[in-house]
């Protein structure tokens, strides 16, 4: 749309703050996500929309109203919304007789569609319908991806890197260790994917790291992978690509060894081996040269000591 | 029997509180993303029963995994946040997986015009010393304050009172005159800024062909370019639009004057005399054919710019590498405008003669 790409100059500061979130940066804000219902969703599909939304709050967006658009078809709705919202994920969930309870999950590089995946909700439990209590909303989940169809299968693979941005949370550099309470299970059997979300209890073992039980909660999907929509491998290496800026400087004349030992290189100035100085021996002094012949007796004497 | 039983239980016991998970394949872990990846298939036979003996294979499934992941992350270095009674925060290394960005990262911007021209002439941003100026009865002074002579007051006589010159017009309103030249000076300096701000937003995104009516924003390069484009479209069978003054004779070549032009081998015979009588005139002459000026001038801006390169080339070597290239094509360019105006005219003069 032309007023989109019109360069907008900000006449407030509360507005070049704005346009400043949502520009290019080194390192990137946290991917918020916007989830859509399409012309006919049905109650399971509103329903998952809505327990996703809480597990990733407060950087998801859930758009109340029907959108009629098809994802595989047009994808220009979907970029409207992404770039009016400044969201980089999207889970559009809709119903129709071929395709039931199709939830399609994916995301966008630089306001464009990237990769694309179709899946299908076979059974659903959702955070109602266990009843027991849950963990603080926006807890960072723990990921488990179990099942080698996630290496073997390239969709299985990009699906799992999409679910792995979809559910991460934002990058933090410490973590609380008694806060570890999601985690988020996904198994790969049979052409069938199966996600668990369980809550974390520590319990006392003997020593200083806690067993863990596990206790169901969160909502329950079993899925079905139908189409999908990869983004070619050019441009998936585009998006890739970390700024330079990023990578950490390499200190020079520092280097490790495999015991964890730190060497350090010092670059000295050319020594002149001849004036080095060793230990002082004080009868090796230069004396004025009259005295020079009475020290030759004295000496061995010294030396001695020295 | 009881002490087996207990033996038994004991075991179970242990079991219970164990934190040791065995597994086929390790799993591969990103704490950096709190994340671990099990390699090791699942049983796929026990899964495929629809059931709570399935959510109970899970959930163990789970349970082992989770375990193993939090051992580690429990052996990260840890540090009590916010004293003694604080809670227990462990470092996260930074996340390993690749994932892609969402945005492509930024590019920076395209130096400014003045950017440019220090650039060029190796003119350096001045630091601020640290060390204040030398000791005054009043105490250290940190900047440069005009001597109590010079001084003057703001609310004083500086508003009504301006120096006056013998050039300045009588008649003429100095405020007024001011007033204006300060307006106008703000304006240019805005007018610079924003066309800073376009040359960076124009290069930051390759921008297709200029609009080929006038608008009132383009430069002298795109309204050439423009020209050009029009001159060969306006033309049929042959018959080019009428020339304007000031425009040069040659019709516009496709390529942008890039290719070299020869004269045919056997043509011109009278153009041909007439050019060998001008170059042993020239070869004869005792007046210097090259403009001393010109070329001094030349010379001494190439100094001072391989001077500035190589000043910078000892901080930033790349910059300075940069600044030689971008000397090359105007260099070139210079140079072989000058050689090929007198060289222009001829072929042109022979056309038209011929």
């Amino acid at each position: 749309m032309d007023a989109l790409d019109r360069v907008v100059k900000p006449k407030t500061k509360r507005a070049k703050r704005f346009l400043e979130k949502r520009e290019p940066k080194l390192n990137e804000n946290t991917k918020n996500a916007m989830l859509i219902k399409g012309g006919n969703a049905n109650l399971t599909v509103t329903e998952v929309l809505k327990d996703i939304y809480a597990v990733k709050k407060p950087f998801a967006v859930l758009y109340k109203r029907k959108n009629i658009t098809r994802p595989f078809e047009d994808q220009t709705s979907l970029e409207f919304f992404s770039k009016k919202s400044d969201c980089s994920l999207f889970l559009f969930g809709s119903h129709n007789k071929k395709r039931p309870n199709n939830l399609i999950i994916g995301r966008m590089f630089d306001y464009h569609v990237l990769d694309m995946i179709e899946l299908g909700v076979e059974k659903f439990v959702s955070l109602k319908d266990i009843k027991n209590s849950k963990c603080p909303e926006g807890t960072k989940p723990m990921l488990i991806f179990a099942g080698d169809m996630f290496d073997v299968n390239e969709e299985y693979r990009r699906l799992k890197n999409l679910l792995i941005d979809f559910f991460r949370g934002p990058t933090v550099p410490n973590i609380r260790l008694a806060g570890l309470e999601y985690v988020l299970h996904f198994t790969a059997v049979d052409g069938k994917i199966y996600m668990r979300s369980y809550k974390v209890l520590l319990k006392k073992s003997g020593c200083k790291i806690p067993r863990i039980e596990l206790e169901e909660m969160g909502p329950s999907l079993d899925l079905v992978m139908r189409r999908t929509h990869l983004a070619s491998d050019d441009l998936y290496k585009l998006s890739l690509k970390q700024p330079k800026g990023l990578k950490p400087k390499k200190k020079k004349n520092i280097s490790h060894d495999a015991f964890g030992t730190t060497y350090g290189r010092i670059h000295m100035q050319k020594q002149d081996l001849s004036k080095l100085q060793t230990r002082k021996m004080k009868g090796l002094k230069k004396r004025p040269a009259e005295k020079s012949a009475e020290d030759a007796g004295a000496t061995p004497k010294k030396l001695k000591s020295a | 029997v009881e002490a087996v039983l207990a033996a038994a239980e004991e075991q179970e016991a242990e079991k219970r509180r164990s934190i040791t998970v065995e597994k086929e394949l390790e799993l591969e872990y990103d704490l950096g993303n709190l994340l671990a990846v099990d390699r090791n298939p699942p049983p796929a036979a026990a899964l495929r029963e629809a059931g709570p003996r399935r959510e109970a294979l899970l959930r163990a499934l789970a349970r082992d995994n989770t375990q193993l992941l939090v051992s580690r992350l429990w052996e990260l270095p840890a540090e009590r946040a916010g004293g003694a009674g604080g809670p227990l925060v462990a470092q996260l290394p930074e996340p390993t997986f690749r994932l892609p960005r969402e945005k492509p990262p930024p590019k920076p911007r395209p130096p400014t015009r003045w950017e440019q021209f220090a650039r060029l002439k190796g003119i350096r941003r001045k630091k601020k010393t640290s060390l204040p100026l030398p000791w005054r009865p009043c105490g250290w002074r940190r900047c440069w304050r005009p001597p109590r002579s010079r001084r003057r007051r703001s609310g004083g006589a500086s508003r009504w009172k301006r120096s006056w010159s013998w050039s300045a017009d009588p008649e003429e309103d100095q405020f007024a005159r001011l007033r204006r030249e300060k307006r106008e000076r703000v304006a240019r300096n805005e007018l610079n800024r924003l066309r800073n701000l376009a040359r960076a937003h124009r290069a930051g995104s390759a921008v297709p062909a200029a609009p080929l009516h006038p608008t009132g924003h383009q430069d002298r390069d795109e309204l050439r370019r423009v020209a050009r484009v029009a001159r060969v479209s306006t033309a049929s069978l042959g018959r080019f639009q009428p020339r304007l003054p000031k425009e040069s004779a040659e019709p516009p070549s496709r390529s942008g004057g890039k290719k070299r032009r020869f004269e045919p081998l056997l043509g011109n015979l009278a153009a041909e005399r007439s050019r060998q009588l001008e170059l042993l005139r020239d070869m004869g002459s005792k007046k210097p054919v090259l403009d001393i000026t010109r070329a001094v001038n030349k010379q001494l801006r190439q100094e001072e710019a391989e001077a500035a390169a190589a000043n910078k080339g000892k901080k930033q070597s790349k910059r300075g590498k940069r600044g030689r290239r971008q000397q090359r094509p105007g260099r070139s360019g210079k140079k072989s405008g000058a050689r090929r105006q007198p060289q222009q005219q001829k072929p042109a003069g022979g056309g038209t003669g011929g």
